[in-house]
């Protein structure tokens, strides 16, 4: 079970959060015209990647805020976490 | 039969407290402080089971964790676990015991003639024997296996024992109380730091119960009380026996299992009977020790042959002889030791050695105390069937290849010793890179990934003094980091015997025409031959020779087996055993009982249950309770000798007549506040809700973004900016955090806060064409007329002195209303409904009347809106806005979700006006299409019409727009039924909504 700090709690146990994807992911902006492509790959692709990923993950059972988690997905070692607002570095 | 094997005044256990048993059936004697294992040796019983594949005798190989053979079925309190080690679990009066994987009888196993079919079953005979014929598998192969094989039966009644689970956090956690468990324990803990120290067995102290050596100028058993009674002291520590720690999960999270009660005869009230400890530790000590390996030869498998360890462990903690002729085969001097202890027992051994000339202190005592030592001797084979008779032993060339004339020796017992080998499990677990140590000839832990060391035995470090020196060092500056203290605990002075170097000699070759089977897997019945046949077929890596051959694959994960096992592959392959590298550990390394993994969540205990504050009421009205969700609600008030079907139907009915209640508290609810609500509703929701009035209510779907329905519901304008969200009560938890989503990532600007408020609402819908009636007794200082409080209108009301809300909104598509008050007030609100509705003939309905109402009035619901549909699907497609964005509206139009034959909800009646259609049923043009027959949609709700009395359901149907007035058929395999149908529109009561707006 991983443990992950919460920027806003501190160190929490994995079973307080529940997983959100990619963060890197951008939503298109609402209104604008958007291609097949970028449609799909917003909505669909995903890299399934192996090594360092930016990735969300909510506070389910804590402050319910969404945060930005750093982690190694091969070895789930987490390097770094941000709040939502902060711009992933 | 009296303890013959038990000696005097030896031994840990308490002599002053016999215990009795039972071992298949017949009665036996043991001590307090007894395991079973050494209860049955006291008692002169060595065979205790039949082995996995060619049912040959098993009897006792170790004294711990390691045991391969002696797993039995225990029947404890009314209840039977299998795979339960001997070497293990400790006696208690009244324990009963029976043998595994024999049958009819241990004495006499049917499967004992695989022995002599042994032939045929080589290396990977599951594989091959039972592929052929395939139609044998089931009728005559599997049943067999079934009977003849397993290591015993799991009950099949609920367990009534209490498991539990326990959240720890801790400085240092320290995995095993042998010598260097106890030292840095000691260390860490005077330092200052939060401890746990955790010892499997019930005796603290390991190694030091068994050898002979002297710390501060105490025995090494008297050194471990001390420290032990110390630790105990301290508030920084926590010690725990019978805890095993099994598992090193990621982010130093290690699990242990405590056995709590499996040592008493029957669990204490309120105590559980296992503990599962869940422990984030900053770091780790593994002080797990190491495990004597066997030397292969002939019939090594014959009940009597054990590790010599053991031998000296049933003698120096339980006061047992394993044998009194016992023959010492050893490659090390540990081998000695346990000859010295039975020698000071009074039993002569005598001491095969494959060293020429080993000289020690250990050696010389055992020649002062003139036991008999041959050297460069092997054991060839054992005799024997169902214990050791003799042993076939003869001398071995100097490069161990050539034996000599092969003398046969009468013994009881083959105590064997070919060094040993690290416990290197946790270690591996947790990611360590493991290292090949030549010197002692096994796997010792290498780079660290995660924050653990390992200490002592397991890291290869056999000598007593450099074990504590290191331990209290590692203790001492592990809990420094951690403390910033600097208490530093002298070093005792160690005494204890020096050994020599051991020989590295694992196998002995078989004699000219000999065919012994010599194993190396004894739970799995792996021998030499077969690793030989694997690697004859072309097997190479370890991985895949362990597959095949299931070497190491037992319960007892090839504790005693790896090593040999890795030695015969590099001997084969000619290569050296750190090139052949070891199968990867995983967890658990003993095996854990399911009842722990589960621990409190069973039955009712799986999810939280959660009851509306009306339910005391429903349950006084004899609601018949249905799961949604996490909730309790009731499906129908059953009246007199009523089934669900004819009190759902008066129920419903009830409601199109005069006036229905139904508890709607369960329904998801969403406090929505700022200035920006009304955008957030605009770009979640699929239509317009930027000029919704105060004091309006409005129903809004929302999408995922790749176009499918995640939810529909009614928010009320409350107020200026603030908003009132329903949801439905599956949805309500994943909608909270969609908005959380949008909010916090996508639209941080938008200035909105939301608020779960499910919980603080209790919610009675009053639906019927005389729910207005009630509606202006309830609330006579209110205008609730069609005027006043038009459909879809809100307005709050005062409900005899509570404050409530009200919301003409409607599910059953009657006229209807929704009262809500706070929860607290649920109940008195509740029963104030139902006592002023009685003059309008109120009854109150439960989810099934709910759902037929709404199904028969085409109202989508979950079982529509199942994460696979879209709105046109449902016929929702007018509340797409066509003038603004929203969440999903983009996926909208691709090519599947536009296509012309696209599938939508109908409704579906039986030709007969009369067969109920079975929910999840296909709809098919012709009922007698050959397979696969197309299928063009299938069955979402069914329901009974109360309005038209007879059945009806709603399909989503392939092309459903142009079906109406088709004439299909509908098949449900499951239930046998194929039932000719007619498409009709999914609006079968009232399709134009006039009752909801009357
Ligand atoms: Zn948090």
């Amino acid at each position: 079970m991983l443990h992950i700090k919460c920027p806003h709690c501190g160190m929490r146990s994995q079973n307080e959060f529940s997983y959100g994807g990619d963060a890197s992911v951008k939503r298109p902006e609402l209104g604008k015209d958007v291609s097949d492509q970028d449609w799909n790959n917003f909505v669909y692709n995903r890299k399934s990647l192996r090594g360092k990923h930016w990735e969300l993950w909510q506070h389910l059972s804590g402050c319910r805020q969404w945060i930005k988690v750093e982690r190694d997905t091969g070895s789930h070692e987490i390097f770094k976490t941000l709040k939502a607002e902060e711009e992933i570095s | 039969m009296t303890q013959s094997f038990r000696l005097k005044d030896v031994g840990l256990i308490n002599r002053n407290k016999k215990l009795s048993f039972k071992f298949n059936g017949k009665k036996y004697y043991g001590y307090e402080g007894d395991s079973l294992a050494s209860a049955l040796i006291a008692n002169g019983v060595h065979l205790i089971g039949r082995s996995f594949k060619y049912h040959r005798p098993r009897g006792f190989f170790g004294a711990g964790v390691d045991e391969p053979y002696a797993i039995v079925q225990l029947y404890r309190n009314g209840e039977t676990e299998p795979n339960i080690k001997a070497t293990e679990q400790e006696l208690f009066d009244g324990l009963e015991a029976t043998s595994v994987n024999c049958w009819p009888s241990v004495n006499f196993d049917i499967g004992a003639i695989n022995n002599f079919l042994r032939i045929f079953l080589p290396a990977g005979f599951y594989y091959k024997t039972f592929m052929w014929p395939k139609s044998f598998w089931f009728k005559i192969y599997e049943p067999f296996i079934r009977k003849a094989a397993g290591l015993g039966t799991a009950s099949i009644k609920h367990d009534k024992e209490r498991y539990e689970h326990k959240y720890e956090y801790c400085d240092l956690l320290i995995a095993g109380s042998g010598p260097s468990g106890l030292a840095s324990a000691y260390a860490a803990a005077k330092n200052g730091a939060r401890v746990i120290l955790a010892e499997d067995k019930s005796r603290f102290g390991g190694t030091l119960l068994t050898s002979e050596v002297n710390i501060g100028n105490k025995s090494g058993k008297e050194w471990a009380d001390g420290i032990i009674s110390e630790l105990k002291e301290m508030p920084n520590v926590t010690v725990k026996n019978r805890s095993q720690v099994f598992g090193y999960y990621d982010h130093n999270m290690l699990v242990m299992s405590e056995r709590v009660s499996d040592h008493l005869p029957k669990t204490k009230e309120f105590h559980p009977k296992q503990r599962l400890w869940y422990i984030r530790a900053k770091e780790v000590l593994i002080s797990s020790g190491s495990i004597e390996r066997p030397i292969v030869f002939g019939n090594n498998d014959t009940p009597g042959v054990m590790l010599s360890s053991a031998a000296k462990e049933y003698m120096k903690v339980y006061g047992v002889l394993v044998g009194k002729k016992p023959l010492i085969f050893t490659n090390n001097d540990s081998g000695y030791e346990t000859a010295i202890e039975f020698k000071k027992n009074g039993i002569d051994p005598l001491i095969l050695d494959t060293r020429s000339n080993p000289k020690s202190e250990i050696i010389n005592e055992a020649k002062d105390l003139n036991i008999k030592i041959k050297n460069s001797y092997v054991v060839v084979a054992a005799q024997g069937y169902k214990k050791v008779k003799s042993a076939d032993i003869s001398k071995i060339s100097d490069d161990k290849e050539q034996l000599g004339n092969i003398e046969n020796v009468k013994c009881d017992c083959i105590c064997v010793s070919g060094y040993w080998t690290p416990t290197i499990h946790l270690a591996s677990q947790s990611g360590n890179k493991t290292k090949f140590n030549e010197e002692i000839d096994a796997f010792v832990p290498g780079i660290s990934k995660q924050n653990e060391k390992t200490l002592g035995a397991a890291n290869g470090i056999y000598t007593l003094e450099e074990t504590l020196k290191d331990s209290f060092e590692v203790g001492h500056e592990v809990s420094k980091k951690i403390t910033n203290n600097e208490n530093k605990v002298s070093f005792p002075n160690v005494v204890e015997k020096k050994s020599s170097i051991h020989d590295k000699f694992w196998c002995v070759p078989l004699p000219k025409g000999k065919n012994y089977k010599r194993f190396l897997d004894f739970q799995n019945d792996v021998a030499v031959s077969d690793i030989e046949i694997a690697l004859r077929e072309g097997y190479r890596s370890i991985e895949h020779v362990k597959r095949y051959t299931t070497l190491g694959m037992a319960t007892d994960q090839g504790k005693t087996s790896n090593l040999n096992g890795l030695q015969l592959v590099s001997k084969i392959e000619n290569k050296v055993v750190p090139a052949v590298g070891h199968t990867t550990f995983r967890p658990p390394y003993t095996p854990v009982s399911i009842g722990a993994i589960v621990g409190r969540e069973v039955g009712k205990h799986s999810k939280p249950t959660r009851k509306s504050p009306m339910h005391s009421w429903h349950e006084k009205n004899n609601a018949v309770f249905v799961d949604a969700g996490v909730w309790l609600r009731p499906r129908y008030y059953k009246r007199g000798n009523e089934d669900l079907f004819e009190a759902s139907k008066r129920e419903a009915k009830n409601v199109r007549t005069n006036v229905g209640v139904c508890d709607v508290t369960t329904l998801g609810k969403i406090d929505i506040k700022g200035p920006d609500a009304a955008e957030l509703l605009n770009r979640v929701y699929t239509n317009a809700w930027l000029k919704l009035p105060v004091g309006k209510a409005r129903y809004g779907v929302m999408l995922r973004e790749d176009g499918i329905v995640m939810d529909d519901g009614t928010t009320t304008r409350i107020s200026e900016n603030h908003y009132h969200m329903t949801t439905t009560t599956a949805q309500a938890a994943n909608v909270l955090s969609h908005l959380e989503y949008y909010l916090q990532l996508v639209w941080p600007e938008l200035n909105v806060n939301v608020v779960s408020s499910t919980e603080q609402w209790a919610g009675a819908a009053i639906a019927g064409p005389k729910s207005r009636n009630l509606l202006q007794k309830l609330f006579p200082n209110s205008d609730v007329s069609n005027e006043g409080l038009p459909f879809m209108g809100y307005m709050e009301g005062d409900l005899f002195g509570v404050k409530a809300r009200i919301f003409r909104i409607s599910f059953s598509g009657e006229l209807a209303y929704e009262v809500n008050v706070e929860s607290n007030n649920g109940n008195f609100m509740w029963e104030k409904i139902i006592e002023v509705g009685e003059q309008f003939e109120i009854q109150p309905y439960g989810t099934e009347a709910l759902s037929t109402l709404r199904i028969e009035m085409g109202h989508v619901a979950g079982s529509e809106l199942d994460g696979r549909t879209i709105p046109y699907d449902n016929s929702l497609e007018g509340l797409l806005s066509k003038k603004k964005d929203f969440i999903g509206k983009r996926s909208l139009i691709r090519e599947a979700f536009t296509a012309e034959d696209r599938q939508k909800v109908v409704g579906v009646v039986p030709l007969d006006k009369k067969t109920s259609i079975p929910e999840g049923s296909h709809l098919v043009k012709d009922s007698k299409a050959p397979s696969p027959n197309p299928k063009l949609g299938y069955i979402s709700a069914s329901c009974w019409s109360v309005e038209y009395d007879n059945p009806f359901s709603l399909a989503i149907l392939k092309d459903g727009k142009n079906m109406i007035g088709e004439k299909l058929f509908v098949m449900s395999p499951l239930k046998n039924k194929i039932i000719p149908v007619e498409i009709v529109s999914s609006h079968y009561v009232d399709p134009k909504g006039e009752r909801v707006r009357s």
